[in-house]
């Protein structure tokens, strides 16, 4: 067995693959060097937290070997060769599969703007490390995308005491990611934090010391972050021919268009059993570990449909937002208020169906209720509308 | 050596839920089971230092509320990713209708 990438669902399929019973070669392959670790506290506590941050490690070294794997790190898989079921290394090193996990990522899109060379990225630890020098007090800071990534950033950039402005291109920010009721919310919480959110804001450019929008103001700007999303790693997939759609296309099951060939995490897009097989690809720590524990299971010769309701959070200042199931399925909108404002949005289909939840509140005041949503979205429960907006009703009497 | 303390009375945990317990600069969490027995852990996940008692109670599981992290609250056993570290238990006894919990 042999895996590529060693994030989240990497490290992930080496304990699944050994809990499916596993006992012969797995090799693990990442880019870094580091071990695989926790990409999460990237954004947030690994920039803001006073000591300098070590990386939080998934698998260290130790419980690699234990486990009976091999790990390669600092190294690039250049080419599968399906014929003869091997991968290449880029230090020419040539290895055989019986079984392989493509679990690559997605890399940081990058601006096309003259000057985009000077905006910073964030996808690994260095990159934490960068950021976290050039958050210093008083700085000025232009971080481009408000998108999750770009706010916590800014949240964060905040608390190390600089000056953010956040450009976001249409009309508000998460425009994408969540109803505008929850980033109004967001922005408002940015906004008493000195956090200035320009929105219809287009980058002309990157100067020196400053981001031109294409209307001519100045952001002033010693530090610029671009936050505009990500895209899925194909190319290693795409030289190999195997079929691409918004990602690596996999089936229910991960699997590839190549039997021997399956994939987990940000790189590869899936048909959703509880959303009526509608494919997706999702972008978050608890997907990418879900999807590596079904691909483990089917790689050892299981049987598993991927059917986990699909689960997100941000958390920027002391706001946790959290979603679960797929919101933009649903036509209607039921609103769920709880303490210390508090809110969850459920997101019913035509028929009544939960089919989403999305919330935001302080600490981790939403996380029961969401968590609730999520397993009545797993069962497609129709919960009576009255039940979900009295705060008082408890949730988990609905799953009985 | 044995420190039993009163954390709050019997009827103040619903059956399968957990709440949260601070005393002397220690949190923890003290659960009831559906079978209506009292139990005691840390009231932090062994994972990113999260208040258990805001997550979901199913059975003899408590979930973290950040990261599903899953415990079985009876053992304090870790029962698999993202968590690895078991949680501490505490015991614990019922007397006069008060939860009393042994943090010695």
């Amino acid at each position: 067995m042999i895996i590529v990438g060693a994030g989240k669902a990497g490290a992930r399929a080496v304990i699944g693959l050994r809990e499916h019973g596993w006992q012969s070669e797995i090799t693990l392959i990442g880019e870094e060097t580091l071990p695989p670790y926790d990409r999460p506290p990237l954004s947030k506590a690994s920039i803001t937290e006073e000591t300098e941050p070590s990386p939080v490690l998934l698998l260290d070294e130790d419980t690699i070997k234990s486990l009976g794997a091999t790990w390669i790190g600092g190294s690039a898989v250049v080419s599968i060769d399906r014929a003869n079921n091997q991968v290449r290394l880029g230090d020419g090193r040539i290895i055989g599969y019986g079984k392989l996990l493509l679990a690559t990522g997605a890399k940081p899109r990058q601006l096309s703007c003259p000057g985009a060379a000077r905006a910073m990225l964030l996808r690994d630890f260095a990159d934490t490390l960068a950021l976290r020098a050039a958050f210093v007090p008083g700085a000025t800071v232009a971080i481009v995308g408000g998108g999750f990534i770009g706010l916590e950033l800014a949240a964060s950039a905040t608390k190390r005491g600089a000056s953010v402005t956040v450009i976001e291109a249409l009309p508000r920010v998460l425009m994408r990611g969540v109803t505008e009721e929850i980033a109004a919310a967001v922005a408002a919480r940015h906004a008493a934090a000195g956090v200035k959110i320009l929105i219809d804001s287009k980058v002309e450019r990157i100067d020196a010391d400053c981001v031109l929008l294409t209307d001519g103001r100045r952001i002033a700007a010693q530090v610029v972050v671009a936050g505009i999303g990500a895209a899925p790693a194909i190319s290693l997939a795409e030289e190999a021919g195997l079929d691409l759609d918004n990602g690596i296309a996999c089936d229910a099951m991960m699997r590839t268009s190549d039997p021997d060939i399956y994939a987990a995490g940000d790189c590869c897009s899936f048909p959703h059993a509880v959303f009526g097989g509608k494919r997706l690809r999702l972008e978050a720590w608890r997907s990418a570990q879900d999807q590596a524990a079904v691909a483990a299971e089917n790689m050892t010769g299981g049987n598993r449909v991927f059917e986990a309701v699909p689960w997100f959070w941000s958390d920027q200042f002391e706001l946790t937002l959290q979603i679960a199931g797929e919101p933009s399925n649903g036509n209607r909108i039921v609103k769920r208020p709880l303490k210390d404002g508090a809110f969850i949005l459920c997101h019913l289909d035509d028929a009544g169906t939960l089919v989403g939840a999305s919330g935001i509140g302080p600490g981790n005041t939403i996380a029961r209720d969401i968590r609730l949503c999520e397993l009545l979205i797993g069962k497609r429960a129709k919960p009576d509308e009255a039940a979900l907006t009295d705060p008082a009703f408890q949730l988990r009497t609905l799953l009985k | 050596m044995a420190q039993w303390i009163a954390a709050c009375s019997a009827g103040d945990i619903d059956e399968e839920d957990v709440m949260r317990f601070d005393h002397g600069g220690r949190t923890f969490a003290l659960y009831r089971s559906p079978d209506d027995k009292y139990y005691a852990t840390d009231g932090l996940c062994t994972h990113e230092k999260v208040h258990l008692a805001d997550g979901l109670v199913m059975d003899n599981i408590i979930e973290c509320p950040k990261h599903n992290g899953r415990f079985d609250y009876r053992s304090g056993a870790a029962k698999g990713a993202p968590v690895c570290v078991d949680l501490k238990t505490y015991p614990v006894r019922i007397e006069a209708g008060k939860v009393m919990i042994d943090i010695g």
